[in-house]
């Protein structure tokens, strides 16, 4: 990639448009966010059925890469694989010991020696996913499930799957996104993917330590007093905290988080009658969201997951059949 | 062009072309000849002059040799990533004929011996001149004194602690009054490790929106204040190494104003790029201090402009390619950079951000002038000189590249400016082939 294009489409889409890797939102059109939403709408059906399978990827081998461990993501998209008929290689490699560059290439070349279709990767450092595209054999799919700091574009979408299920549009919706903004790339993903949908407007809420800077140039307004930020809220995303946060003087305890940036039921009645709930999971009870809130009618917590696998049934198969397209398209060329 | 044989005492003739001389700037080369490793003559005369070989350099500029205050040789100890006889070539290649070897390497220049061993590989294997800079601190650790007497003794120009702090403001402040006691210039590239922590990109925009862990401008900006204030009391003549942000430069001209004695360079890749070249994850663009925001380095370009920067360096950091080909979290810093200083450095003339003296100035008498050299081109003059045709392009790639690291800011198109020929005491450390395109 040169210093002078920003835009990594070249990366993940076709000379057509299509889909061929799923590694940001960042530079996806509407009409293609649109396109995830509906195809994932048409998997959730087979969901419902007695036999849950579709042939789409038979054949395929999908190997989900998990540099950092995660038992639901990877769950979710190795059921999402399984029902789209592929064989499934689960490596959990821990990033702890020597595995930098070096054995990431070569863990790479090995993979791509077992004829791999697919690599599912989450990886704790920002754009892992990225130097993988770019240095695996033409045709492979990368699709990132989690990437340090920068992106978490499936969580994003099955998000915004949910919102929509619930809300059936975009156009018009106050969205607030709360707590650990500084850390999520689950929020930076949101940010972008209400952005382009067309949400009136994204708040993050947050103490100024869990921000990044220059946060609003994402395309979102700051807020730091929770109740001011509930008002008129259609939908409220609370972000997990984890407990090392309090180590690198970001926070002073649990406790005060809980009671500045926590989600009770008192403060959920300020917003609009009908504000939905979401949180990406796993919920710290007491600490980012009261129980009687996580449970109550307003959350969609649990449509959330189901949303998960149909969400991942969809890039996927996009994106096996983008790299398959393009894969035609180059041996056309080579014929002429 | 004609062979020059700089071997034949006959000495070589220099003609046509444009000269730039410290003293009046671009001028019209009225003939230059060189004999014996110096200048013997300059002006008409040479016309008539008997030479052994004669180049016609019209249409091409003529300089002083670049002066190279930050650049990496590799050696000893980082053989994989370069050596002295592969990166002084690559100096050449760029038109330095003197590069200040970075304090870090393996071991680091804290002692007389390494001192040594790096200028017996200069005078053995090197392809221009090599000034060490030693380290100010023991292994470069920040904790305890390095023997700069000795080390100045054994032939460093200069001391510092190359991008490695120190562990306190008090140290920091003995290490000064130190080398303040032996006349030694004191090279720092300001940075609050605190502040910067486990950054490695701006904290800015593109950071924010890539979920890179930045380094805030004020880890510079406190740095260099701390250090200003520092040098002030001791009186140590300082050179802050690296600039990048926008408010030191204004620190840096109010110091001068009140009469601190300091001086200060900025890297090339820092005038020519910003923050956003990290945008598709592009880890040869992961440099430290970190490629700052588009204000930051107008400023920079203004700061060379009005001459409150004194020089522009290289900053050259050589690697292999695993230390490249990793998640960006994961490489290391540091661009191949010396071989593209004055192309980058002609496309800010085209755009009409320097001028070509003021750029030449730069990577000349500025950085001369760190170094309490006196320079001039004038009979008699070492005859360290450098002839580039500005308007010619060259490919960055693998086979134009002479350094062994091949991260180059520039790799997928041509550049303006080849280096035609570099002499350094008149021997032929670099001469273009032909076909360079």
């Amino acid at each position: 990639m040169t210093a002078n294009d920003p835009s990594p489409n070249h990366l993940q889409l076709t000379r057509d448009g299509q889909l061929r890797h799923f590694l940001t939102l960042d530079g996806l059109s509407q009409a293609l966010l649109t396109d995830i939403l509906d195809t994932a709408d048409s998997f959730i059906e087979v969901g419902e059925r007695r036999i849950k399978k579709v042939p789409l990827l038979r054949g395929r081998t999908v190997v989900n890469l998990f540099f950092e461990s995660s038992t639901r993501t990877r769950s979710t998209f190795e059921l999402a694989a399984k029902r789209l008929s592929a064989d499934v290689l689960n490596l959990d490699i821990s990033t702890s010991a020597t595995s930098k560059g070096e054995s990431l290439s070569d863990t790479l070349l090995n993979l791509e020696a077992m004829a791999s279709d697919m690599f599912v990767v989450r990886h704790s450092q920002s754009g892992a996913p990225h130097f993988i595209a770019e240095s695996v054999t033409p045709g492979v799919a990368i699709i990132n499930a989690g990437d340090g700091r920068h992106a978490h574009p499936t969580q994003a979408m099955l998000d915004m799957l949910t919102i929509r299920q619930h809300k059936g549009r975009f156009a018009g919706l106050k969205v607030a996104i709360v707590g650990d903004v500084l850390h999520s790339r689950v929020a930076r993903s949101q940010i972008r993917a209400l952005n382009v949908l067309g949400a009136e407007e994204v708040r993050v809420i947050a103490p100024g330590t869990l921000l990044p800077r220059d946060v609003e140039d994402l395309g979102c307004t700051v807020e730091y007093d929770m109740a001011r930020g509930m008002k008129d809220l259609d939908v409220v995303i609370m972000l997990r905290l984890q407990k090392e946060r309090m180590e690198g003087a970001l926070l002073p305890s649990e406790r005060e988080f809980y009671r500045q940036y926590g989600l009770n039921q008192d403060k959920l009645a300020l917003a609009n009658p009908g504000c939905i709930v979401m949180h990406p999971g796993p919920i710290n009870r007491g600490v980012e969201i009261e129980s009687a809130v996580a449970d109550g009618p307003q959350s969609v917590i649990l449509s959330q997951v189901t949303n998960g696998i149909a969400i991942r049934m969809a890039v996927m198969s996009m994106a096996m059949g983008g790299q398959m397209a393009e894969r035609q398209q180059k041996q056309q060329e080579e014929q002429a | 062009m004609s062979q020059v044989d700089i071997h034949n005492d006959n000495g070589l003739k220099l003609t046509g072309g444009q000269l730039f001389d410290p003293e009046r700037g671009l001028v019209a080369n009225p003939g230059l000849l060189i004999r014996n490793g110096r200048i013997d003559e300059i002006g008409a005369s040479v016309q008539e002059a008997e030479a052994g070989s004669e180049m016609n350099a019209d249409g091409h500029v003529i300089a002083p040799g670049f002066i190279d205050l930050c650049c990496n040789l590799r050696e000893p100890g980082n053989g994989q990533k370069g050596n002295i006889a592969s990166e002084t070539r690559a100096a050449a290649h760029g038109g330095f004929t003197t590069v200040c070897a970075s304090p870090e390497t393996s071991p680091v220049i804290d002692s007389g011996a390494v001192t040594n061993l790096i200028l017996d590989g200069a005078a053995s294997r090197g392809a221009v001149r090599v000034l060490p800079i030693g380290a100010i601190t023991r292994g470069l650790e920040g904790e305890l004194l390095s023997d700069m007497a000795g080390l100045s003794a054994a032939g460093c120009v200069a001391v510092g602690n190359g991008s490695r702090g120190v562990r306190n403001a008090r140290i920091l402040r003995r290490c000064m009054a130190y080398a303040q006691t032996f006349g030694l210039t004191v090279m720092f590239s300001p940075e609050n490790s605190a502040l910067a922590a486990d950054g490695y990109a701006h904290d800015g925009q593109v950071a924010t929106r890539l979920g890179l862990l930045g380094i805030p401008e004020v880890a510079e900006t406190a740095a260099v204040m701390e250090m200003l204030l520092l040098a002030e009391e001791t009186g140590v003549r300082l050179h802050l190494s690296q600039l990048s942000c926008a408010r030191s430069v204004d620190m840096l001209a109010e110091a001068r104003q009140r009469g601190v004695s300091v001086t200060a360079d900025v890297a090339m890749h820092q005038l020519a790029f910003t923050e956003e070249a990290l945008s598709g994850f592009d880890s040869r663009f992961h440099v430290r201090p970190p490629l700052r925001s588009e204000s930051d380095r107008q400023a920079l370009v203004a700061g060379v402009r009005a001459g409150i920067l004194d020089a522009i360096v290289s900053q050259h950091q050589p690697h292999d390619s695993a230390a490249k080909q990793a998640p960006l979290p994961a490489t290391e810093p540091g661009l191949s950079s010396i071989e593209s200083v004055l192309s980058l450095g002609l496309e800010l003339v085209d755009r009409g951000e320097l001028e070509l003296s003021g750029l030449l100035a730069a990577l000349t008498t500025g950085p001369a002038r760190v170094l309490g050299r006196h320079f001039a081109l004038q009979k008699g003059a070492l005859a360290d000189l450098c002839v580039f045709d500005p308007r010619s392009r060259w490919l960055p790639s693998s086979q134009t590249l002479v350094s062994a690291g091949l991260h180059a800011p520039v790799m997928d198109r041509s550049l303006p400016g080849v280096v035609k020929l570099t002499l350094v005491e008149g021997r032929e450390a670099w001469r273009a082939s032909e076909v360079v395109l």
